[in-house]
């Protein structure tokens, strides 16, 4: 009896140290298992894709085929000419041309989606209403980016309504040209696709803010432009970083906008990959994608320099 | 400096929520607004400190009637019950932020900053920002930053309610320190009647948009106007007499068993709470009290122990005749 009753208290402990771990075991394979099929989408869309194009743009390739070997050509490619000062290169000025869009897009969504954001968070006093308006802002995202901008163009066309109507009314005599197919055009056409883009992060940054600030504010004698720039924007920073992204990494990245507003006649670091893509010169094109990528992470990572968007969050 | 209301009203569509009040609170008096929430003591409060339009009637504040005046042209400050720190703005400029709002150099506004969390003894966390610092700590932010111009007349909404009991009885202190310091006019709202009691010089009573009483808090307790302030204010109970006469009698007026005098009414006792240096004891006497709430009787604890009485027991009660304090409502 006793030989059989004595390991009993030695192995007891021993038997549910060795449950736990396997129940520790267990909780961390389910963790694993929770966050495998995000993991999974991210390496299949995201992982897999990037890494090909940075593969691709290494290779080799000439009018028929693409070759699998290493080169860096396809980079010297980029930036030919660029280090003589006098005459920017191509691949220069096309950015240079980009970045404008971006700038001019940003300055004027953030303006018109920051006014948007605060008419709805501060002037609309009932939550329905907040949400009704708030939809409406979202109606244009029911038809197509392409369809959104076609729209414009018999609007802006020589012959188009705004012309008609001013020589109508008298204020023009010759139809104003550059309406279409122009610097304006795009950056309308940008402005008209992106603003919502800025609206959402800042509405909801201002919606959290604690309307008793505004009160302190006043009650401290400030007057209502001094509480919008020293409560209000402080407070809007992450949403205004968050819309910002948003909106330049849309912006650097377009081709179809630039491409149709602009009548196919001005550059775009993406309209660049486009065409390159046409040709068939996939390395080529991948090697303009990488360069775009680190530009797009340079511009994003000085903005989170700025803001502390994890610590905003 | 005085704080006059005259028939003030405010009105949100078709609900009254302040119904023609007249108060006036001499200079350098703490005055509570005290009274359970929906009263419209908060409503009150904002109205005075130019937070709220006035739907009629007038806030005199000094000399002059203020109408439709911003705050800082009142000479009022706020103080508000979420306390409404800027979270992005350490202490020192939070309590700077009035003082740059009226373009006051940065040198000047710090040193007049520091000074003020000097006042509240927070010099040592002025980098801190709010979320960084403790309710209790927030709270003297808050004071400095109401502080920093010079109010003449400080408005508290709720001040002590967010922090704990025990950081309550000393902030409570404080704030009675400060406000007898500097002179000022503190004029606070809170639904706690001991803190209208420990801190106040004027105790005004509000119920359903109007002042039920105002006046020092020993009258007040000792003279309840009405049968909401003796209740409000507790410590009493409401007795209905033959002829449906009330009054009001102290809980410790009481009077239990054999001394509880000629026209003592027996009772059950329905409860006993030890509370340390006195016992309650709930009684259940037919005819006595309104609609079957019980009545309290508080005994000292010696005098307990000496007699202790247990649950359930019927017990004669009475009190003193000069106790009863007549309730004209």
């Amino acid at each position: 009896m006793t030989d059989i009753a004595l390991p009993a208290p030695a192995e007891a402990p021993a038997a549910t140290a060795q449950s736990l771990t396997r129940t520790a075991r267990r909780t961390r394979r389910l963790a694993y298992l929770q966050a495998a099929p995000l993991a999974l989408v991210f390496l299949v869309f995201f992982l897999v894709p990037l890494a090909l194009t940075v593969m691709v743009s290494f290779w080799e390739y000439n009018e028929y085929e693409i070759i699998p070997a290493f080169t860096v050509q396809n980079y010297v490619d980029v930036f030919e000419g660029c280090l003589s000062t006098s005459d920017p290169c191509t691949t220069l000025r096309t950015y240079l041309s980009t970045l404008k869009f971006c700038f001019l897009t940003w300055a004027f969504t953030l303006l018109i989606g920051f006014t948007v954001a605060y008419f709805l968070a501060f002037h609309v006093r009932s939550a329905r209403t907040q949400m009704a308006l708030f939809l409406i802002c979202t109606i244009p995202f029911w038809t197509s980016n392409v369809i959104r901008m076609i729209s414009w163009i018999p609007l802006l066309g020589r012959n188009g309504l705004v012309n008609d109507t001013l020589r109508s009314v008298g204020i023009i005599d010759a139809p104003i040209e550059g309406l279409l197919y122009s610097d304006f055009s795009v950056v309308l056409a940008f402005v008209h696709l992106n603003t919502v883009f800025m609206i959402v992060p800042i509405f909801n940054s201002m919606a959290r803010i604690d309307r008793s600030l505004l009160e302190a504010a006043y009650d401290a004698g400030a007057t209502g432009w001094q509480t919008l720039w020293n409560v209000v924007v402080p407070l809007t920073k992450p949403g205004i970083a968050i819309g910002s992204i948003f909106v330049i990494t849309l912006v650097m990245g377009d081709f179809v906008t630039v491409g149709i507003m602009g009548g196919q006649q001005i550059a775009s670091v993406g309209k660049v990959i486009q065409v390159q893509m046409s040709s068939l010169q996939f390395p080529a094109a991948a090697a303009n994608a990488v360069v775009l990528l680190g530009a797009v992470m340079v511009m994003i990572l000085a903005m989170t320099r700025l803001i502390d968007l994890r610590r905003e969050l | 400096m005085d704080v006059e209301l005259i028939r003030l009203t405010k009105r949100y569509g078709s609900t009254t929520a302040v119904d023609g009040i007249d108060l006036r609170i001499r200079s350098g008096d703490y005055c509570c607004l005290l009274g359970p929430s929906g009263c419209g003591k908060t409503t009150t409060l904002r109205m005075i400190g130019g937070h709220e339009t006035v739907s009629s009637g007038d806030v005199v504040i000094g000399p002059r009637a203020v109408g439709d005046a911003a705050p800082s042209e009142r000479g009022t400050a706020m103080m508000f019950q979420s306390y409404a720190l800027f979270p992005h703005l350490n202490c020192r400029d939070n309590v700077a932020f009035s003082l740059k709002m009226r373009g006051v150099g940065k040198t000047e506004r710090r040193a007049k900053a520091m000074a003020m969390l000097d006042l509240v003894q927070m010099t040592h966390l002025s980098e801190r920002l709010p979320a960084q610092l403790s309710g209790g700590q927030q709270q003297r932010v808050a004071l400095a930053r109401a502080l920093v111009t010079g109010p003449k007349v400080l408005l508290l909404d709720e001040p002590l309610s967010a922090l704990d009991p025990f950081l309550r009885v000393r902030m409570r202190t404080e704030l009675k320190r400060l406000q007898k310091d500097l002179g000022l006019t503190f004029i606070h709202v809170t639904h706690s009647q001991e803190e209208a009691m420990a801190l106040s010089d004027l105790v005004v009573v509000m119920n359903g948009g109007r002042i039920e009483q105002a006046g020092d808090p020993r009258t007040v307790f000792e003279r309840p106007a009405s049968a909401f302030v003796a209740r409000f204010i507790g410590g009493h109970n409401v007795i209905v007499l033959p002829g449906n006469r009330r009054v009001a009698v102290r809980a410790d007026r009481m009077r239990l068993g054999d001394r509880a005098g000629a026209e003592a009414v027996p009772a059950r006792i329905v409860s006993v709470e030890y509370q340390g240096s006195s016992v309650h004891v709930g009684l259940e006497a037919k005819g006595l009290a309104e609609d079957g709430t019980a009545l309290t009787a508080i005994l000292p604890d010696d005098t307990f122990a000496a007699r202790p009485f247990a649950l359930g027991q019927t017990v004669p009660v009475g009190w003193d005749a000069e106790a009863a304090h007549r309730l004209t409502a």
